[in-house]
């Protein structure tokens, strides 16, 4: 029965999302979502990667990274220098092996600055990404194969919707199913209570840098198809007021909400283009909704809950029936 | 050799800045467990209202006075709005909400006071002292003194009074202390006010050595200060003074001798290697958390 359901749940995950794509290219194709749009939703896409792999450090293993953007640089420059200077094949070859080797390179400095801050108890994490990211920034505007404060122009621009939408659901399939595995229930463990877990055998330090790391290694992803999709890259895009976009992403979706994470990169991405007059305010705006938001509801708006279509199907059933009997 | 002793000494005035800032936070951090993110921020208010306040013609020691009961309010009316609330609950709440409350007040002084850099006054004017061939400005004598001044007054207060006393009891074991009869939320109060006034001090004196100050001047010195701390052994006192001073004599001598841009990076790698080496810090106990 049980087996049965999650058979289910498959088939209607992924038809939904073959169908969005089918609807979403047609509609491209057929010059209803113009040039505009289609940008919004691919840096949705991004955002999408960026907030479900956070979320994995944040929300699942329970520690502050505030240096998601600084990841996500390493991951943008490195994938841009290196689809400039090497011809790959295919525009599709090329871009998907630049953004991995950004992705890597991503990785390898979460390792670095992960390994000292998690072997520890406490909230060394928060302070070392944050100074890291600040660090990435100085750097990369310092040296000259960056393109220094000009930033980097002349990026080939490889990255279309089709990527972007494929990459977004691997990403988001591969910490879904990390985190229903055993693998996952040990970082949720560590979350719950460290020295429970470590006391039942759970490697505490093992799976913190290794959660770290796989959320570097997305946000280094997400950086190399941001760089493809724009072009150019400005060292100041990845400071530290991206990464606090990032996490009220996360937070406001639900820290242990994979879905609650996606719904809130897609309004937290449309709201800022519908409301353009109140820019210089959407800083303040995001401080105190992330205050509000930890005093009343510190769980998010979805807590730890998913939203599935199944779900969505057998509650709108029972709706109907519950009308009909009215 | 002179150059030697000429940073040594530029070291020893930005040190001692960050000391009355690390003081802050390893105070609060020893007595809630909280790294509070809105220190550096108090640091940049007490910068603008000393800019303010001199500006209207206060007279600067008036000014001063005022600054550090302006962040201490502050800082106390920070602690009761976001931090007391999130006291039992998970860290990482206390942690966001921290960092939301930086974020807050940084946007909220761009708002009010624009973002560009406002020129701070230059108020005291010593002569420079010259030993030899080595030029001691007056204001690095000024800011060495009154740092000291403070800390040996911090250091008494929290050793001979009943309420330093109390700080004590209750960053050890604040359940314990409330038993013992222990108002743990006045004593919390007065640890943040007191942190906060020695930021407002530390302001001012970063002010007068860089003199422009904008809405975000707080992040760099609270990151430093904090490294400091943690270097010297979060929660310890004399460890943020010691660490403090380290911290500055090390950024001091990376710019004369190495790199001016690479000061900044210089700081995150002492914080990786004491993480590394002694994450308890130079005057930390190793203490195992038991169940």
């Amino acid at each position: 029965m049980k087996k049965d359901n999650r058979m289910k749940s498959y088939i209607i995950n992924t038809v939904g999302v073959v169908g969005l794509y089918i609807l979403m290219t047609s509609l491209m194709n057929g010059g209803i979502i113009n040039r505009y749009q289609q940008g919004i939703i691919m840096i949705i896409g991004i955002n999408i990667i960026l907030a479900v792999s956070l979320n994995l450090t944040t929300g699942f293993l329970g520690q502050l990274a505030l240096g998601h953007a600084g990841f996500m640089g390493i991951g943008a420059y490195s994938a841009a220098i290196v689809s400039m200077n090497m011809n790959l094949g295919s525009n599709t070859m090329q871009l998907l092996i630049s953004i991995i080797i950004g992705g890597l390179i991503a990785a390898i400095f979460g390792i670095l600055i992960g390994i000292p801050a998690l072997r520890l108890e406490g909230d060394y994490l928060a302070i070392i990404t944050l100074g890291f990211g600040e660090m990435i920034r100085v750097i990369v505007t310092n040296l000259k194969i960056t393109g220094g404060a000009k930033g980097l122009n002349g990026i080939p621009l490889l990255t279309n919707f089709s990527h972007v939408y494929w990459i977004t659901v691997i990403t988001v399939v591969v910490i879904y199913t990390l985190i229903r595995s055993r693998h996952g229930r040990s970082i949720i463990a560590i979350r719950e209570n460290e020295i429970a877990a470590s006391a039942v055998g759970v490697p505490t330090a093992y799976y913190k840098v290794f959660g770290f790391v796989l959320s570097a290694f997305f946000a280094g992803i997400a950086g190399g198809l941001y760089a493809h999709y724009m072009s150019i890259l400005s060292p100041a895009k990845f400071g530290f007021m991206y990464s606090i976009e990032i996490l009220v992403i996360v937070v406001l979706g639900g820290m242990g909400s994979i879905t609650g994470s996606i719904v809130a990169a897609i309004v937290l991405t449309l709201l800022p283009e519908a409301l353009r007059e109140f820019a210089a305010y959407r800083l303040l705006i995001y401080a105190v909704l992330l205050i509000v938001m930890m005093l009343f509801r510190p769980s998010g708006l979805f807590g730890t809950k998913e939203i599935s279509i199944g779900n969505i199907f057998s509650r709108s059933k029972k709706n109907v029936k519950s009308n009909e009997e009215v | 050799m002179e150059q030697f002793i000429q940073q040594l000494f530029n070291g020893l005035h930005v040190g001692s800045i960050y000391a009355l800032i690390a003081l802050g936070y390893t105070m609060v951090y020893g007595i809630v467990k909280l790294i509070n993110f809105a220190h550096g921020d108090i640091l940049m208010i007490g910068a603008y209202s000393t800019y303010f306040l001199i500006n209207s013609g206060v007279p600067i020691w008036a000014s001063v006075i005022l600054a550090m009961l302006i962040c201490a309010v502050i800082g106390v009316v920070i602690e009761k709005l976001a931090y007391k609330p999130l006291r039992r609950a998970p860290r990482i709440s206390a942690l966001i909400t921290a960092i939301a409350v930086s974020l807050f007040l940084q946007n909220l002084f761009m708002i009010l006071f624009k973002p560009d850099g406002r020129p701070f006054p230059k108020v005291v004017d010593f002569n420079p002292i010259i030993i030899g061939n080595v030029k001691i400005e007056g204001l690095t004598i000024l800011t060495i003194v009154v740092s000291t001044v403070l800390m040996v007054a911090l250091h008494l207060f929290i050793n001979k009074t009943k309420t330093g006393k109390s700080m004590r009891a209750v960053s050890q074991d604040s359940d314990a202390a409330m038993l013992m009869g222990i108002n743990t939320n006045k004593t919390i109060s007065i640890t943040f006010a007191i942190g906060s006034a020695l930021a407002a001090v530390g302001g001012i004196l970063f002010s007068m050595a860089y003199p422009l100050i904008d809405p975000y001047m707080g992040t760099m010195p609270g990151l430093k200060a904090f490294v400091a701390a943690v270097l010297g052994g979060i929660g310890v006192i004399p460890g943020a003074m010691f660490g403090g001073i380290i911290m500055g004599v090390a950024e001091s001598f990376t710019k004369a001798y190495i790199s001016s841009q690479l000061s900044d990076a210089v700081v995150f790698g002492i914080l990786i290697i004491v993480l590394i080496v002694k994450p308890s810090g130079i005057f930390g106990k190793n203490t195992r958390e038991k169940v």
